[in-house]
């Protein structure tokens, strides 16, 4: 492995945090709240550091291949969300270096599950922070940095591969900087629209921009303890409309950029994934509807429920803990499923479920006729043997990962519900899960060891386990 | 600009590993699935799979707004069919690759102007006119010309005893009453730009610009001097033999062509009269012997088999065969051919990417310049490029001197009047110019690059 260049690449990561700090600094700065200092030490602090490493680890080969890229992916977010995690002890907002680091994990992965049991208490600069951390992360740390600097190295495509969700990567143009540029194009526009949109609601600037980065990552982080359920049926129609379209491939936006709306909407993944979405809706709007006094507001919590918990953002308006066994468990099942593969949604993903479920079909029907030859396809196109194993070899370390974690979290003694929600929530990157986790409540009660067992939980969902699994493999790092 | 390459094969992918340097948008098109999940895998460019001169794929691959389009798949028919179709679509320029030695005349000119062809690559010819160059100047690993002027760029080996060694250049210059300039230095893996103090190492490879007419009177300072080839013995009935050939009999230079292929043998024999073929087994020394290795001048290895050809090389140069010439086609094997002590390789596929690489260049617009010829030197390590000054070049008649050139840039020759000059700091650069300039480690776009 090519560490020098590995670590160089760190050091860009670290110094470019350094930088992003400084809009939680200036938010603070405006409010005149106390966690100014406590940004700029970080600031200053993790610039000095990814000076002194970019001086020490000059690289001397440019090499780089697969496995530096995952190693360099996993190392990034482990060491953003470290960094990220100390405006909050050193503020003494949340003392706990644990609970700090759960908390930026759980904004970098977009995952959106808090430690705090006061949202409301906390200062405007460490919310924005928190809620920045999901803006970045839901697109990825490193293609930021691939889309604002000249040159990362050689074969950017393996870190775009390690840090974009989805079985492949489909570049939009020929150079993997001008797509990153691309994306974060389309994210920026998408996100600011957003503001504006729900500015015009009832939100003052500062709460839209806080929700608006939310939706953007697919996080969940708010201002209230109770999410946004204090808020306009307009602003909640807003953020339930966007959720879902932050929930998609990015590769489709690109699409009708260029005008070709037609390949966009005849996307396999997008018509499953719209699909999945309306049966939900419709489930639970009969489920719920005894509950609610018309048929208007039963759609609406049904439709945001569903949206935000497909698209793992963890928005709610409802306590759906309450609800229903039926409705509890649809939405389990869509916190498993995920959004689209290139969106900044977690999850299994959508795609990687219709080649399975295709896969299943083809071998159903060769049972009965043993002679058949079928061919998988997606928009069109054979999946190929090599992506098609992939998606089938994730779906087992996926399940192995699951099992491994839930036990882990089991030590802590919660009832079986919580248990294995919250390890779905976290996993999948949703954020609030049932009983205990549940919407109104928070992940304050778990003991320290599971609060880190849930970050790495979050850090392989985000990054679709191989980078962090190989990374805290030994014989990663060990010549044997 | 966006480029296309259809078809990534040997070829394809030397091109776009040249232009990709450049920063170009590259997207790739094959036919095979494997070769375009490798490209994707070690490059940075688009892959599109399928047939290169569909309409479909061809507008999937952006055809329509590509500045420039190269296919270089193994068919010449193909070729032009994709050409065809993608200049029809909107590509502003194309380049075919077409090898077929009957393609090869002046009546084709006009099948050309009808596809829209810009440019017509022949990969074999481009080599054989290299090595045609090499065999005339023996004592230099590689030779290359520049346009317009008697200038010629000159790699050398520095072998022990070569009287240059151990005396800085500032010396060097005053020693040797000729008009040369040593423009680059490579040592180990490094390629350096040397001032007025720097000292030559045996085994540095370096890179001279100096007058055509004065070349074996510099080979002869530098401790190294060969004749102008004027027997040759080829292996390997290619292409590439055929070409050379050509060249070679015109030149009335005498050749012996070795091939195991008896219909080869007599293919060649029919086409290249004058030369004398030989049927048999290049790897087999008895035959060489009988064949007069030990009277050639040059010998030349240009079958398709990499390890034949280093090993033919190296036994011809065990029975001191003036010059070697040793075609090799592997990547990786052209790096340890320093350590086999081979005298000069040549990789077609590295040539051809050259031609484009200046090609490319060319079609950018520059302010104030125009790149006339591109080489690189020393596999790759610096590059040379010839300049011609416009009217609006900015800084005209400035004194060198005055100019804050880039550490590793050296202007190294100004032909005026077809007259060079081999500048101090008191030579200036003006409209009407050529100017050579010498790179290691960046690439020039336009002449105004070389100022900080």
């Amino acid at each position: 492995m090519n560490y020098r260049l590995i670590f160089s690449t760190l050091a860009r990561v670290i110094r470019v945090e350094a930088i992003l700090l400084l809009l939680p600094l200036a938010v603070s700065a405006i409010y005149g709240e106390n966690c100014f200092y406590a940004f700029l030490i970080t600031a200053v602090g993790a610039y000095l550091l990814g000076t002194v490493l970019k001086i020490v680890c000059k690289p001397k080969t440019q090499y780089f291949y697969s496995k530096d890229g995952l190693i360099t992916v996993a190392l990034t977010w482990l060491s953003v969300s470290v960094i990220g995690a100390i405006p909050f002890v050193i503020s003494g907002e949340i003392p706990s270096f644990i609970d700090a680091f759960f908390e930026t994990v759980s904004g970098f992965t977009t995952t959106g599950a808090t430690i705090l049991e006061n949202v409301e208490g906390l200062s405007n600069g460490l919310l924005f922070w928190r809620s920045f951390t999901h803006w970045i992360g839901g697109m990825g740390v490193l293609v930021f940095i691939m889309a604002i600097t000249s040159k990362t190295t050689d074969r950017p495509i393996h870190i775009l591969r390690a840090e974009m969700p989805g079985p492949s990567v489909d570049k939009l143009v020929p150079s993997s900087k001008d797509t990153a540029k691309i994306l974060y194009l389309i994210y920026v526009v998408l996100t600011v629209v957003l503001i504006i949109l729900l500015w015009l609601g009832d939100m003052n600037l500062f709460e839209s921009v806080i929700h608006a980065f939310g939706t953007a990552g697919t996080g969940g982080f708010g201002v209230k303890n109770n999410s946004i359920v204090n808020y306009s049926s307009y602003s909640q129609w807003v953020i339930a409309i966007f959720m879902l379209i932050f929930g998609m491939n990015f590769n489709l936006f690109y699409l009708i950029l260029i005008k070709k709306v037609g390949t966009a909407l005849k996307s396999t993944e997008l018509r499953y994934y719209l699909f999945i979405v309306l049966t939900s809706t419709v489930l639970i709007t009969f489920n719920i509807y005894p509950a609610y006094e018309n048929a208007g507001e039963a759609i609406r919590h049904a439709f945001f429920q569903t949206s935000s918990i497909m698209t793992t953002t963890g928005f709610s308006t409802q306590d759906f803990n309450a609800w229903p066994t039926l409705s509890k468990i649809i939405l389990f099942v869509l916190m498993l499923i995920g959004g689209c593969s290139g969106s900044t949604a977690g999850g299994f993903k959508v795609s990687r479920l219709v080649v399975i479920f295709k896969k299943i079909k083809a071998e159903l029907k060769k049972v009965l006729h043993p002679n058949t030859i079928s061919v998988i396809k997606m928009d069109g196109e054979k999946v190929s043997d090599g992506v098609l194993g992939g998606i089938v070899n994730y779906l087992a370390v996926y399940v192995v990962c699951f099992i491994s974690i839930t036990l882990l979290i089991s030590f802590d003694g919660f009832d079986f519900e919580a248990t294995f929600s919250a390890t779905a929530a976290c996993f999948n990157n949703v954020g609030p899960a049932f009983s205990v986790a549940g919407p109104m409540c928070s992940y304050a009660d778990f003991t320290p060891f599971s609060k880190i067992i849930l970050s790495l939980a979050m850090l392989l969902g985000r990054l679709e386990i191989y980078p962090l699994l190989l990374a805290l493999t030994p014989s990663t790092w060990f010549k044997k | 600009m966006k480029v296309i390459i259809s078809g990534c094969g040997n070829v394809g992918t030397a091109i776009l590993e040249g232009l990709l340097k450049d920063g170009h948008d590259i997207v790739v098109i094959d036919t095979d699935h494997k070769t375009i999940e490798l490209a994707v895998n070690n490059y940075d460019v688009l892959g599109v799979c399928g047939n290169g001169t569909s309409y479909e794929i061809l507008s999937e691959a952006g055809a329509i707004d590509a500045d420039l389009f190269i296919s270089v798949t193994g068919s010449d028919e193909f070729n032009m069919l994709s050409c065809f179709v993608a200049k029809q679509m909107g590509a502003n320029h194309t380049v075919a690759r077409i090898r077929n030695p009957e393609y090869n005349n002046p009546a084709f000119e006009f099948v050309k102007k009808q596809l829209g062809i810009s440019m017509v690559l022949n990969p074999e010819m481009l080599t054989a006119k290299w090595l045609y160059n090499v065999l005339q100047v023996p004592s230099a690993s590689s030779v290359e010309k520049f346009s317009s002027s008697d200038m010629d760029m000159i790699e050398l080996l520095l072998k022990d005893g070569s009287p240059v060694l151990g005396v800085p250049l500032y010396e060097l210059r005053k020693k040797l009453p000729l008009n040369f300039l040593i423009c680059v230095v490579q040592r180990g893996e490094e390629a350096h730009i040397p001032n007025g103090s720097f000292v030559l190492q045996s085994g540095d490879k370096v890179g001279v610009l100096t007058l055509r007419s004065e070349l074996h009177k510099l080979a002869k300072a530098f401790g190294i001097e060969k004749k102008p080839a004027k027997s040759v013995i080829i292996v390997g009935a290619s292409k590439i033999a055929y070409y050379l050939s050509t060249l070679l009999l015109h030149a009335k230079t005498s050749v012996k062509l070795i091939d195991k292929n008896p219909e080869k043998c007599l293919e060649f024999a029919e086409k290249l009269a004058g030369a004398t073929i030989v049927n048999g087994d290049g790897m087999s020394q008895e035959l060489l012997l009988e064949e007069g290795v030990l009277s050639a001048d040059a010998f030349l290895s240009l079958t398709n088999k990499d390890e034949e050809n280093v090993l033919m090389s190296i036994y011809s140069q065990s029975k001191n065969v003036q010059k070697t010439i040793t075609k090799i086609n592997r990547d990786e094997l052209i790096d340890i051919s320093d350590n086999l002590g081979l005298d000069t390789v040549v990789t077609a596929k590295h040539v051809v990417a050259d031609a484009l690489v200046r090609y490319a260049r060319a079609l950018e617009n520059s302010k104030g310049s125009k790149i006339e010829t591109l080489y690189s030197l020393l596999s790759g390590s610096a590059e040379a490029s010839e300049f011609e000054v416009l009217k609006d070049f900015k800084y005209s008649g400035v004194c060198l001197k005055d100019l804050k050139l880039k550490s590793n840039v050296l202007i190294a020759g100004i032909i005026r009047d077809r007259h060079v000059i081999i500048p101090c700091g008191d030579d200036f650069i003006t409209a009407g110019d050529k100017v050579i300039v010498i790179t290691a480690g960046e690439s020039l776009f336009d002449l105004v690059d070389v100022i900080k």
